[in-house]
This record gives C-alpha cells, structure tokens and sequence, in this order.
C-alpha cells in the first residue's frame, strides 16, 4: 500500500517536472545539488505544492528534482543572516512539510574550521536557528523541527581556504529518518 | 555503529616528543643513567625527560666525568659542582626473581652534598614507567616545593580515518586507552574534579549530547540530551554539577545541571550566544565566551549574583577560557593576525602574555600544579598536542599517527 502512494505520488512529481521545467535554474554554489545532478530542470515551487498535497512521505524522494533537491544554505562569514537566493528552497521545503504531516526537518548548522570548537557550534546553532526561525514564519510548527549544530566537526569540503571554508559555513536540511 | 563505551584496548603508544625551546632560570639537575641489570630501559631517561619538559630544570650532562655513580660513595661532588649542577639523581635497577623489578634512587644536593631524598620500589615491568614518574615527583617537590604533575594523566581526541577516539594516557603520550569511539565526532572532554569521571560531547545521534563517563568500569550516561544542542561542559569544584550551554530554549545559553539528573537551571538570559563556561576554583566564579559585545570575548559572572563583566578587551577574538588551579591566571585563546594563539592573563592585574607562535592553537588546559598548560596545535596540516611552560620558554609537542586534538590534563589525584 504504501510502496502504491509512493508510485502514485512519485509519478505525479515526474509529471509535474516533465510539464514545467527549468523554472529555477540551479545554485552552482549548492554542493549537494550537484552531486544528486539536480540542476539540469527543475519545477517550480507551485508544482511540488500540487503534486504533494496530502502526501504521506517523511521526505522528498532521493530522485526529486528541482529546487527541493537543494538541501544546503551558505552563510556568509560569521553571520547568521539567510541571504535573499536560498528564501526559494526554504519555501520549498517549508511546502513539503506542510504537505506531508510526517515530515520532519532536522537543521544542522555548520561553520568553517578557523576559531575554537565549542564556539563554532554555538556559531553553527545559531545559523540552524537562524533557518529554524525562518521556517517557523513559514508556517511550519516548531515540533517538527530541530535545529542542531556540528560546529567545524563536519566540512562539507577539506581545505584550509575562503574556497573551501565558505562551501563549509552552512546549514544542512535533512529529514527525520535520513 | 553504535558508540563502544565500554571497549577499551591499549593503543600502541607513538607519541613522539619534541622540545622546541628552552632558556632562563632553572636549576641545574643532573640526571645520572641508573646501574641496570637486565635488558630493561633506564630509568633515568624518563626521568630526564619529565625534569627538562617542566620548563623548571636544566640538565647537567656529567658523561665525561667517567664511570656514572650509583652510590653515594662513588659521586665525586666537587666534580659535579664544577659542572654546575645544584642536584643530581643517581640509583639503580635490579632484575628480581618472577619478574619483577627493583628500582632505587636517591636525590642529593651537590652543594652540600647531602641526601635529599632516597626510595626503593619493588615492581612489575608493566610498572617500570609509573616508578620513573614517581621518582621524578618526589625530585620536583624536594627541589620547588610544590608538587610534581609526572604521574598524571590526559584525555583527548584522537582522529584515525573516519573514526574518532577519546583516549585517556599518562601525561607523556604512553599507555594510551581508548576509551570511547565512534564514527561521528567526538570534542570537549573535561575531568570531574574527582578524575574517576569525563564529561564529553558526542556527535553520535547526529547532534551533540553531553556524557558523562566513569573511566574506570566504562559506563556511561547522557547528562544532558534536550532538543537542540547540548554542549561545552564543565565541571563545579564539587563534582555533582556541570555547566553545560543548551539551545533548548533559545540559542545557545549557559545552564547549570545535576550530573545524576534533573532540570537544567538557566544562569543568564542572553540575547547573544554564551559558551564554553568554566568554573573558578573556588566555584564561586563562572567563566564564559559571549559575542554580546558584537566580537567573542571571554566574561565573568558571579555566582553569587550580580552581572557578568567583561574580562578580555585586546582584539577581536579570545575564547576558551580556563583558570590555573590557584585561581589567579586565566589561559585562553586569543587571535592576532589571523593566528590562534594561547595566552594567559593575570586576573589580578589584567596583564595578557601570549604564550604560542603557531597558528591554530586551541583548548589549554592547566596542568594541576599551575606551572604548563596542554593544547591542541597543528603542524604541517596535522593536529599535535603540545605543553608550554607558564612562562612560555618551553615546549613540546606529542604527535601520533592520526590527529590528536581537545586535550584535557586530569587534576592530581587521578592516582
């Protein structure tokens, strides 16, 4: 039964890609975008809101593509603040929760290596915080959401430069369960 | 995946050590090589090796001056004052049946030429280490007055491949035990007061959750697991509570919480990020990092009420502060330049002296007579543990395969 929703469900998504691609056009700086080669089409905002109604998923299909494949926010250095390009895959994903009650998101804020451990996961909770408090005005209720920090314990890329550190300032939209 | 809290294995010991300065006042010791029967190391060399890395004791090489004396009626003082040493170490190490071994010392003055000091120990070859140590505490306290950190231990962080391992050692890198590990990162560990107990961080529910560990039979328990982030602890004098930063509520803030349980109480409402508290001493004082004056700076609240005030105000970056075990000198990491560097103030005074000249030196840590502190650094990309004399003349570096970091000097009576 479920694995018949999920086809179902599955299949309006493609549809809904097929009909109306291309609309986001890509965020080279989102690493794992890249990696799941989501960038090429994409669907707007409005077709996974239609196609995900009443969904029964805990998160976007590994396939999905389009602007809920992004599942990275960057963050400029030591700020918090969400620059206005990533406002687009909040919204998405602020979509998708509301569409699929068993969601549930799971932010995890992120610096790059230089400065004291312990005071960068206050700095990566604040930017997962910083996203949390965006969500929240979004609509989404704040017991389906965690917000947590790695701090520096976890960069995206290795390096020890602007190159690498800026690729590591971020938060990290995962589901419950992933 | 899970964590193995309770798996601990000997880890071969390859720390290697590296004095990478030296000068000023120090007394002059001489270290005579122990008369060794049998295939076993020499004493001597570890105790040579504890005296000069303290930063209070020049050694006083007399291989030229002949045969080395083993018993008070082979030193030729006057040889050895004109050398210039104030002491000397001579003894012996004698094989015994079963395998076990005697060790025996005696601490003279040359000046006088007076015993300061003589033991005899009687142990396993597993042992020969922990003697050494000893004997080079017993040496420290006769010559100082205050008491040696020789026979101490540390915890800290260990990154071998993909996994991370907390390891407590003897202070020197050798007899390490894991004693926690994981695929997900571990940091922060600090010793109860007690040294039978760490408290650590772990990463390994994809979020950090503070533990609270016995390092003797292994077990563990999660101190504080709140929604959110759950992170720097630190101990109370009194070993029942930590200080722990919480994002339960709000962004990060500080709270206290009992170790056996119960609600976290919250110390300051902030509308910036707190962390890394630490306790003074006495447990009257906390110490914490706070960007509420729009840069990192280190403050102090009174526990006993009041507001918390400023205490670092040079740059625009000190953090991870911790307090000497008397209470008057705080170490910290301040950054100049782009560098992080430790640094001590005298509370007293507010007067700052920077202790390191690498680039990324993190986590100080007193050693529990006051006169080193431990931290993590990083050489040619790799993270080192490194010990610095409090007046910043000497250093030494312990490196191991794998990536050490997040060092933590256990208090004295760990043995």
């Amino acid at each position: 039964m479920k694995y018949a929703i999920y086809g179902v469900l599955l299949s309006v998504l493609l549809t809904a890609c097929a009909q109306d691609p291309s609309k986001t056009g890509d965020q080279s700086a989102d690493g794992k975008a890249g990696q799941n080669g989501a960038q090429t089409s994409g669907m707007s905002v409005n077709g996974v809101d239609g196609s995900l109604l009443n969904g029964k998923l805990s998160a976007p299909p590994k396939n999905v593509t389009g602007i809920l494949a992004q599942r990275v926010i960057y963050f400029d250095y030591d700020s918090s603040a969400i620059r206005s390009e990533f406002r687009a895959v909040l919204d998405a994903h602020a979509t998708f929760v509301k569409a699929n009650p068993k969601a549930k998101l799971h932010l995890q804020g992120h610096t790059d290596e230089r400065g004291s451990r312990e005071y960068n996961v206050a700095l990566g909770q604040r930017r997962a915080d910083s996203v949390n408090k965006a969500m929240g005005l979004l609509g989404i209720d704040a017991n389906r959401m965690e917000a947590v920090s790695f701090g520096e314990e976890k960069p995206a890329v290795e390096g020890h430069d602007e190159a690498a550190w800026s690729k590591n300032r971020r938060v990290e939209i995962r589901y419950d369960g992933e | 995946m899970l964590l193995l809290a309770t798996l601990a294995w000997p880890v071969w010991a390859a720390m290697t050590i590296e004095i990478v300065g030296g000068a000023g006042n120090r007394i002059p010791v001489a270290v005579v090589p122990f008369a060794v029967s049998g295939a076993a190391d020499n004493p001597a060399d570890v105790i040579a090796a504890d005296l000069e890395r303290s930063g209070v004791f020049r050694l006083i090489d007399g291989r030229d001056l002949g045969p080395a004396p083993s018993e008070p009626q082979d030193i030729r003082f006057p040889a050895w004052r004109s050398k210039g040493a104030d002491a000397m170490v001579i003894g012996q190490l004698a094989t015994l049946a079963g395998g076990r071994f005697e060790v025996r010392f005696r601490l003279f003055d040359v000046v006088k030429g007076q015993q300061l000091a003589g033991m005899s120990y009687t142990v396993s070859a597993s042992s020969l280490r922990a003697v050494a140590h000893k004997i080079a505490d017993v040496v420290y306290e006769k010559l100082t007055g205050e008491p040696g950190v020789f026979s101490t231990r540390i915890a800290y962080i260990l990154k071998r491949g993909s996994r991370y391992e907390l390891q407590v050692s003897d202070f020197d890198g050798y007899n390490a035990i894991t004693v926690a590990n994981s695929p997900e990162p571990l940091i922060s560990p600090v010793w109860a007061p007690d040294g039978s107990r760490l408290a650590y961080v772990s990463f390994e529910e994809k979020k950090p959750v503070i533990y609270v560990q016995n390092i003797f039979d292994g077990k563990r328990r999660a101190v504080a697991r709140f929604k959110g982030s759950n992170s720097a602890p630190a101990w109370a004098p009194d070993g029942r509570r930590l200080a722990v930063v919480l994002s339960k509520d709000d962004i990060s803030q500080i709270y206290l919480i009992d170790v056996d349980g119960g609600a976290p109480k919250r110390l300051m409402e902030s509308a910036a990020l707190d962390t890394e508290p630490t306790f003074s001493p006495d447990g009257r004082m906390l110490y914490f990092t706070s960007d509420r004056g729009g840069s990192p700076q280190i403050y102090r609240l009174s526990l006993d009420g009041g507001s918390a005030k400023r205490v670092t105000f040079e740059g625009n970056y000190n953090v991870s502060p911790t307090l000497s075990p008397d209470g008057k000198t705080m170490a910290f990491v301040h950054r100049r330049e782009g560098r992080y560097l430790v640094a001590t103030m005298d509370l007293a005074s507010g007067q700052t002296q920077v202790l390191t000249d690498t680039d990324h030196d993190e986590s100080p840590s007193f050693a529990p007579n006051g006169r080193m502190i431990l931290y993590a650094t990083r050489v040619g990309g790799r993270g080192m543990l490194a010990t610095v004399s409090v007046d910043g003349l000497v250093k030494q570096r312990l490196s191991q395969s794998g990536d050490l970091r997040e060092p933590a000097w256990a208090p004295l009576w760990n043995r």
